[in-house]
C-alpha cells in the first residue's frame, strides 16, 4: 500500500444537515452547486430553507465534482436526484454541470448567499476562492451592482496561501491561528509573485526565523495584495468575506488593519460556512426560478 | 592587468577575469543563503582557473540583484549597465539586448556606441523568466534541456490561458490528463513565455540586430519561441550567455583601472 501524503492545502471536507426539517412534507427542493477550482459546495433547500449542503475537493473532472458535492448533501437523507425539482449551477465549473437547469455567475451567487447569511446590511464582498479573488458591491436585495476580480496572477488569490501551507507543511486550517503566535508583527514578505515568495519564505526559514513568523509575514502580504484590490472599489459596510480565505483570520484581521473597516463575523454557533455562500446563492436562484416556473404553469 | 566582473544572481553567481582584455576564466557558483561567501567563493575559484590569486586582482566591479550585498567589490554597476556592455563588446551590431534569467528579465536598447537609450524589466512576475518553464518541464518531469529540444519537434500552436506560474502548472497537469503530447505542450509553455518576453521588449524598442543573453538562451525551444514571435530579422544567442553581466562587469573594470579611478571600497 502506498502511503498517502498528506495535503496540507486542503479544507477539511464537511457535511451538514438540519434534522429538523423533514424534506418530504416541501413543495420545493432546489439545490445550488459551485463547482469551484479546488473545492466543490452544493447546498440544498426545502421550500427556500437551508436544509444540507456539502463541501467536497474538486477532482480533474466538472461534472464527477458536482455530482460528488450533491450526493454528500443528499447522503443520509434518502434523498435522490429526482427529489430536486431545480439545479443552478455556478463557479469555475458551472458549465459543467450536466444536471443543472441553469448556470449563474459565482459573482451573482455569491452576493445572493452573502446576502442571506448577513441579511440585507451587507453591502461589500470580498470572494477569495481557490484560483481568483472579487470584490463586489451589492444592494439590499443582494442583487449585484458592480465587480472586480483578480482571477490572473495566483498572488491574493487562495492558491497562493496553499503554496505556502504545502511549502511549510502547516494544514491550511491552522495558518490563521499560528500567524498571531509571534511576539512582534514581521514585515510582510517582499516578493508579490507565489513563486518568488515561496522561496522568500524558505530563505526566511533558513535565516532562522520560526515558521509562525513567516505565516505571519506571508498572510501580511497577502492582506496587502487583496486590500490593493478592495481600495480599487469604494467599500462600503457592511463588509463580508466569503470563500476559503474567510476562515483564515489571519489574513482577514490583517485585511481589516489596512482597510480600517471591521469584516461581519458570522455567530459562534452558526451552522452556516462561508465557503458555501456561492452554492447557496445558487440554490436560492433555484428556489426563485422554480417558483417562477410554478407560477407561470399554474397560469397556462 | 587583472580584473573581474561579478554578477550576483538570485540563483547563481557568475565570475569573468579579464587579463590584459582577455578572458582568462569564467566560472560559476550558486549562490545559496551566504550571498557574500559564495560571491568569495567565487572569486577564489575564478582567480585559480586564471591561474592567480584573488590578491592578484586589482578591481572588481559587481552587478546583479545582489551586488550590494557584497562588500568586497570596489564598485556597482546595475545590470542593465552591465549587460549592455557585454552585449555591445560581443556583439557590436546589437541594438536590442534580451537578458533572461532564472528570476528576472530584461531588455535594453542601446545605440551604434553602446550607449543605453531605454530598457524594461521584469522582476516581479515568474511567469516572464525562466522560472516559468523551469516550473512547467518539473510538471511534465522532463529535463529543462529535453524540455527546450522536444518543443522544436512540434509544430502545434495551443494556447495557454493562464498567465501566472502556479495557474499554469494547473494547467499543464490538465493538458496531460487530455493526453496532449509532450512536445506539443512544451512548445505551448516556451510560445506562452516568449509572448511575455517578446511584449516587454517591445517596451524598451526593438531593432535589429537583436541579441539575446542569460542562461535561459541556452534553451532552444525559448530561442525558437521568442524569435517566431519577436518577427525581426534573426536572433542571436550571445556566446556564453549567462556570463553576458559579468563579463560587462569585468570590461567596466578594466575601463576603472585605465582610467585611473579610485575604488569606492578601498578597505577591499
Amino acid at each position: 500500500m502506498p502511503e498517502e501524503t498528506k495535503e496540507f492545502w486542503r479544507w477539511s471536507e464537511k457535511v451538514w444537515r438540519d434534522e429538523s426539517i423533514d424534506w418530504r412534507g416541501s413543495r420545493a427542493i432546489t439545490a445550488g452547486i459551485d463547482v469551484g477550482s479546488v473545492s466543490s459546495q452544493a447546498v440544498i433547500l426545502a421550500d427556500g430553507r437551508l436544509y444540507a449542503y456539502h463541501s467536497t475537493r474538486t477532482g480533474s473532472n466538472s461534472p464527477d465534482s458536482a455530482r460528488k458535492a450533491l450526493n454528500g448533501a443528499m447522503a443520509g437523507a434518502d434523498m435522490s436526484q429526482e427529489d430536486i425539482r431545480y439545479v443552478v449551477g455556478t463557479g469555475y465549473g458551472r458549465v459543467n454541470v450536466p444536471f443543472a437547469n441553469r448556470a449563474i455567475t459565482e459573482i451573482a451567487c455569491h452576493a445572493r448567499g452573502a446576502n442571506y447569511m448577513v441579511g440585507p446590511s451587507v453591502k461589500t464582498i470580498l470572494d477569495m476562492g481557490g484560483q481568483d479573488c472579487k470584490v463586489i458591491r451589492c444592494d439590499e436585495k443582494g442583487k449585484v451592482q458592480n465587480f472586480i476580480m483578480n482571477d490572473k496572477c495566483a498572488a491574493g488569490t487562495g492558491r497562493g496561501m496553499e503554496v505556502i501551507a504545502d511549502a511549510l507543511g502547516v494544514p491550511i486550517e491552522d495558518i490563521g491561528r499560528r500567524s498571531f503566535e509571534i511576539d512582534e508583527e514581521p514585515p510582510p514578505v517582499s516578493n508579490v509573485c507565489t513563486v518568488f515568495a515561496k522561496s522568500e519564505a524558505t530563505g526566511l526559514l533558513k535565516a532562522g526565523w520560526s515558521v509562525n513568523r513567516v505565516l505571519a509575514s506571508y498572510c501580511a502580504a497577502m492582506a496587502e495584495r487583496v486590500s490593493s484590490l478592495i481600495e480599487r472599489m469604494s467599500v462600503e459596510p457592511d463588509f463580508f468575506i466569503t470563500g476559503g480565505i474567510a476562515k483564515n483570520e489571519g489574513v482577514v484581521r490583517r485585511i481589516e488593519r489596512i482597510i480600517g473597516i471591521e469584516a461581519v463575523r458570522l455567530p459562534a454557533d452558526t451552522v452556516l460556512d462561508p465557503q458555501i455562500a456561492g452554492a447557496l446563492g445558487a440554490a436560492l436562484f433555484a428556489h426563485a426560478l422554480l417558483k417562477k416556473e410554478q407560477k407561470a404553469s399554474a397560469q397556462a | 592587468m587583472i580584473v573581474a566582473g561579478i554578477d550576483i544572481g538570485s540563483k547563481n553567481i557568475q565570475v569573468v577575469v579579464l587579463e590584459d582584455g582577455t578572458v582568462a576564466a569564467r566560472v560559476s557558483v550558486a549562490s545559496g543563503f551566504e550571498q557574500e561567501e559564495s560571491a568569495r567563493k567565487g572569486i577564489e575559484e575564478a582567480a585559480a582557473a586564471a591561474g592567480v590569486t584573488p590578491a592578484d586582482i586589482e578591481y572588481i566591479v559587481a552587478t546583479g540583484v545582489g551586488r550590494k550585498a557584497v562588500a568586497f567589490t570596489q564598485h556597482q554597476v546595475t545590470e542593465v549597465a552591465a549587460d549592455a556592455k557585454g552585449a555591445f563588446a560581443l556583439n557590436p551590431a546589437a541594438r536590442t539586448v534580451i537578458d533572461v534569467g532564472a528570476d528576472e528579465a530584461r531588455a535594453i536598447r542601446i545605440d551604434a556606441t553602446g550607449k543605453v537609450i531605454d530598457f524594461a524589466v521584469n522582476e516581479k512576475c515568474a511567469a516572464g523568466a525562466g522560472a516559468f518553464v523551469e516550473a512547467m518541464s518539473r510538471a511534465l518531469e522532463v529535463s529543462l534541456r529535453r524540455f527546450g529540444e522536444i518543443s522544436l519537434e512540434s509544430t502545434e500552436s495551443i494556447p495557454m490561458n493562464a498567465q501566472c506560474t502556479v495557474f499554469a502548472e494547473s494547467e499543464v497537469v490538465s493538458l496531460i490528463h487530455s493526453n496532449t503530447a509532450q512536445k506539443d505542450i512544451a512548445k505551448a509553455v516556451h510560445d506562452a513565455m516568449a509572448g511575455r518576453v517578446s511584449a516587454m521588449a517591445r517596451r524598451a524598442g526593438l531593432e535589429n540586430e537583436v541579441v539575446i543573453g542569460g542562461g535561459v538562451a541556452h534553451n532552444v525551444g525559448f530561442v525558437r519561441a521568442l524569435k517566431d514571435t519577436l518577427g525581426v530579422g534573426d536572433l542571436h544567442v550571445l556566446p556564453e550567455p549567462e556570463y553576458t553581466g559579468a563579463f560587462g562587469a569585468a570590461l567596466i573594470a578594466a575601463q576603472k583601472v585605465a582610467e585611473g579611478v579610485p575604488a569606492l571600497n578601498p578597505q577591499a
